[in-house]
């Protein structure tokens, strides 16, 4: 793991985000007393790392209009599960998918998808589509609506996405 | 029935811009430039709409998406069956905990599903043991063992 001190300085001065200026580097660099090449370095080697999935815009499903968000389980063979999660990843609409256990015999999906839609009937087209991709390798699924947003914080220092 | 028509707060260029930024931001000197030059804009149009996009909430972040993990911090879903009668109870145990950064009500038998962001593996094990002893719960831990996808794509 190559995570130093300098990449932590980083880290805390971008938790808000990256400054809306045209050269954010340079700001980033006079905030922290280094210089522009070491920022811009190490944010490369932090990227390269995976300590920064990617420098983007984290955007807001529902103020973008899909008010219908649901948690896509699906229940598939182990062996295939990333040969299928990668194509079910691929899909236009799908913003997360991920392998997660089976907590048997009460919850045998392994697969779960979230999925977007701006209508009930758009989402349900949805789910159509990745059964689709799953064909016979689909051995039960469910989709788990949000009926309620019981809390939501920005994640703290040192903790995101 | 009533049709709700959703007019959202963007426009087909905000929507590009959104695209183009899921596929990572440049690291150079001038970056936000570099993304105008792309998209056919200037580099005053991609900063007033960022911020502007920012300001509506469209996008809650922009900047780097630091993988918790990765910087010895750990990140998990797990889920609870909450007998009805106590679920406000049980809501007010579960949020307690600054660990819990999202916690979301769904229509399953499995009714809560939170997200525990920690700073080491140590302390979401004790957060999760925390949590069962605190609502007399099982807590079904599910964290991810293999990343397939994470992103949006919007309709241009």
């Amino acid at each position: 793991m190559d995570f130093n001190d300098i990449d932590l300085r980083i880290m805390r001065a971008t938790q808000a985000g990256l400054p809306l200026v045209a050269e954010p580097y340079q700001l980033l660099a006079e905030q922290l007393n280094l210089p522009v090449d070491v920022i811009m370095a190490r944010l490369r080697a932090m990227q390269q790392n995976g300590v920064i999935r990617r420098i983007g815009a984290v955007p807001n499903h529902y103020r973008l209009g899909y008010r219908f968000n649901g948690m896509s389980v699906w229940n598939v063979p182990d062996e295939e599960i990333d040969t299928l999660g990668e194509q079910v990843g691929k899909l236009p609409f799908v913003s997360h998918c991920y392998h997660r256990p089976r907590h048997l015999p009460y919850w045998h999906y392994n697969l779960f998808a979230m999925v977007h839609g701006r209508t009930q009937e758009e989402v349900n087209v949805q789910i159509k589509q990745i059964a689709e991709v799953l064909g016979e390798s689909n051995r039960g699924n469910n989709v788990l609506y949000s009926s309620k947003i019981l809390k939501k914080t920005g994640f703290r220092s040192g903790n995101k996405t | 029935m009533t049709e709700h028509i959703f007019k959202p707060a963007y426009d087909a260029i905000d929507a590009r811009l959104i695209n183009y930024l899921q596929d990572g931001f440049p690291i150079c000197e001038s970056p936000y430039r570099q993304v105008a030059t792309q998209l056919d804009l200037t580099e005053n149009d991609v900063l007033t709409r960022l911020q502007t996009l920012l300001d509506d909430g469209i996008i809650s972040r922009f900047g780097p998406l630091y993988h918790a993990e990765r910087m010895g911090g750990a990140l998990t879903l797990a889920a609870l069956k909450v007998p009805q009668e106590h679920f406000e109870q049980v809501t007010e145990i579960v949020n307690a905990f600054s660990q819990v950064a999202h916690n979301y009500a769904r229509n399953h038998e499995l009714n809560m599903w939170f997200v525990l962001a920690t700073e080491t593996q140590q302390e979401l094990e004790q957060t999760l043991i925390d949590i069962e002893t605190q609502t007399g719960l099982h807590v079904y831990n599910m964290p991810k063992l293999n990343e397939y996808f994470v992103g949006l794509k919007l309709e241009a």
